[in-house]
């Protein structure tokens, strides 16, 4: 999964020397604005949120898991324990310029309203989450007959953290329901690198692995 | 009759607690008639003192000062011998060469609490107006009073913004008060295992403690100096059922568990059977050595009154309103004084007014005293956040 810097070089952004991130992380700070402020919820170790302070944007973390925050807040990360379901209520409308939610709406109980406490608090949002279409997963069901799992989702049906998986069709859907414009779309194949950009959308749900979706308010929400 | 073992009394003579009060074993800033501190009784304190511990250097830019401020029972002496006990200071494990509030790097300062008993002014204090100890003829102080006093210090020393203000416990509500009170000096903050107000529990507890000093008939009214005696019973007893609430059940159980004192049979009395009674005992009669029982009764209260969002409509987030200040506040998953569920409110709150916050919960079952230990965890952590700030502030690393 890990793919090197030079994979997906960013315009004008030299990136610290002899470190390597997600390649998903670099397709995610791309799309966030230098010196914006960003709230990255279930930010895990801190990977992007470190990527993104390294170019000059203020990054807050909210993850839940207590092993997570302490080794973000020892890597001097401004990062809090709290749950992506519960505790977003208790921010203020519009408190950021962006906020993300990287791998994680599908491990949230209402994947629904936590993108809508998103589009509350930042005045747009990022969210990337495994593709469940991906014709691997699609395979797996149709000829092994058994719950899919992969390199990037390795956990059994009964101890995985995902309890709300979605294809890009049905997050695409979700979002036309509840009012969100997607100001811009990218899919990763198994590998990390982004699909080509004119691919159709059934195209893209049965190659993506993962998408990233750069999401704003919908005229109706204003 | 069966066996009773009451607390034993206290062997310091009077004097020698006066004088420690008085002239401490410390650096003292005095304020004259012309700096009067303004406390929120109404009263102006005039003339009064602050003793305080310095250790390191203050850099030639004075940006490198870290005010460490010390709970309930603390004092200046944080990283020195204690001039009482003859024990190290209070939070070795944090302060030093090397450690987290790095001796070598930075300058720290403490100083004694206004109402404390180790210097600077309080009830055990001499009333220059009558030549006697205050005793109750001290005005209540609350814990904006201390940090008004702090900051009278620190413009004394010629520091216009501190690197940090750390403390844990009643030092983390000062934390939390300078950088409500004073956020343009204070560039970083470490709040750790506190609230922003006093729990109605904390308040029953620390009634408790009040009670059990003043129903001690040693104490006369505050006036037991003059009587040649101490509160010593009172104020043991007051400060063994603290203790118990700065442990957890399960620290106590891995500690002392059922097991027995020196023997292996119960004695069918109320000797200290258990080894639990025997070690609040010492708790208890150790601290009626070093602190004086009027002093209790006004830290206390002074924690009691502590509530941020009164100060600001009830609205928490009022209080750090556009503030600058980077926090790290901490809370430990044993600690039933100062639950995690506090910290995770001042967290929401400073969320709210957009501070740079980050929030660690520290596993370990050592209840409220963690915050003194050493918990690896905590102390990385610490260290990390407190390097982390220096980079931004522009410090020097202790080696360049």
């Amino acid at each position: 999964m890990s793919v090197e810097q030079t994979t997906l070089p960013l315009a004008g952004q030299p990136a610290p020397a002899a470190r390597s991130y997600r390649s998903d992380h670099l397709v995610v700070a791309e799309m966030v604005e230098p010196g914006s402020k960003v709230l990255d919820v279930g930010c895990g170790e801190g990977d992007l949120l470190q990527l993104l302070e390294s170019r000059g944007i203020d990054g807050r973390g909210i993850e839940l898991s207590r092993e997570g925050v302490n080794r973000c807040v020892a890597r001097g990360l401004a990062v809090v324990q709290g749950d992506a379901d519960t505790d977003l209520v208790n921010y203020p409308d519009d408190a950021f310029d962006y906020v993300i939610l990287s791998q994680t709406l599908q491990a949230t109980r209402q994947p629904r309203v936590v993108l809508e406490n998103l589009l509350r608090i930042g005045r747009r949002a990022i969210v990337s989450f495994p593709n469940f279409g991906f014709w691997k997963l699609r395979l797996q069901l149709l000829v092994g007959g058994q719950m899919p799992r992969t390199e990037n989702l390795p956990a059994t049906w009964y101890d995985t953290p995902n309890i709300h998986f979605c294809t890009i069709k049905d997050f695409v859907q979700l979002c036309d329901e509840i009012d969100v414009k997607m100001e811009r779309a990218v899919a990763l194949d198994l590998y990390g690198r982004p699909l080509r950009l004119n691919a159709p959308w059934w195209f893209w749900n049965m190659f993506g692995e993962q998408g990233v979706f750069l999401l704003t308010r919908g005229n109706k929400a204003g | 009759m069966v066996n009773v073992q009451p607390l034993p009394t206290s062997l310091l003579p009077s004097e020698e607690r006066a004088h420690e009060a008085d002239h401490p074993t410390s650096q003292v800033a005095i304020f004259g008639s012309d700096q009067p501190l303004k406390l929120d009784c109404g009263i102006d304190l005039s003339p009064f003192q602050i003793a305080y511990q310095t250790y390191g250097e203050l850099n030639a830019e004075r940006s490198n000062a870290i005010l460490v401020l010390h709970a309930l029972t603390g004092d200046q002496h944080v990283a020195n011998t204690h001039p009482v006990t003859g024990k190290p200071g209070w939070w070795q494990t944090m302060v030093g060469p090397g450690r987290p509030l790095d001796t070598d790097r930075y300058f720290i300062i403490c100083s004694n609490v206004i109402g404390g008993c180790m210097g600077s002014t309080g009830p055990a204090s001499t009333n220059p107006a009558t030549g006697k100890l205050w005793g109750l003829d001290f005005p209540v102080i609350t814990i904006p009073d201390m940090v008004r006093a702090q900051a009278m210090l620190i413009d004394r020393l010629g520091i216009g913004t501190l690197f940090s203000v750390v403390g844990g416990s009643m030092g983390g509500m000062q934390a939390l008060q300078w950088t409500s009170a004073y956020p343009e000096r204070v560039f970083s903050a470490m709040p750790v295992a506190c609230a922003t107000r006093h729990s109605a529990q904390n308040i029953a507890f620390h009634e408790l403690g009040r009670q059990a000093v003043m129903a001690d008939p040693e104490w006369h009214h505050g006036r037991y100096f003059e009587q040649g005696g101490f509160p010593h019973r009172g104020l043991g007893v007051a400060r063994m059922a603290a203790h118990i609430t700065y442990l957890s059940d399960a620290a106590l159980h891995r500690k002392f568990g059922r097991r027995m004192q020196d023997r292996d049979l119960p004695t069918f009395s109320f000797d200290a059977d258990f080894q639990v009674e025997s070690y609040l005992r010492y708790q208890g009669s150790s601290f009626v050595e070093r602190f004086d029982a009027n002093s209790y009764l006004y830290l206390t209260r002074a924690m009691d009154y502590f509530d941020v969002a009164a100060d600001h409509q009830g609205v928490l987030a009022e209080a750090f309103r556009g503030i600058k200040t980077r926090f790290c506040v901490v809370s430990f998953t044993s600690d039933w004084l100062f639950p995690t569920t506090e910290s995770r409110a001042i967290v929401h709150a400073l969320n709210a007014s957009g501070a740079r916050v980050s929030f660690a919960e520290i596993e370990t079952d050592r209840g409220h005293d963690a915050f003194l230990l050493d918990v690896p965890e905590y102390v990385e952590i610490s260290r990390a956040f407190l390097e982390s700030a220096a980079t931004a502030r522009g410090l020097r690393g202790a080696s360049d």
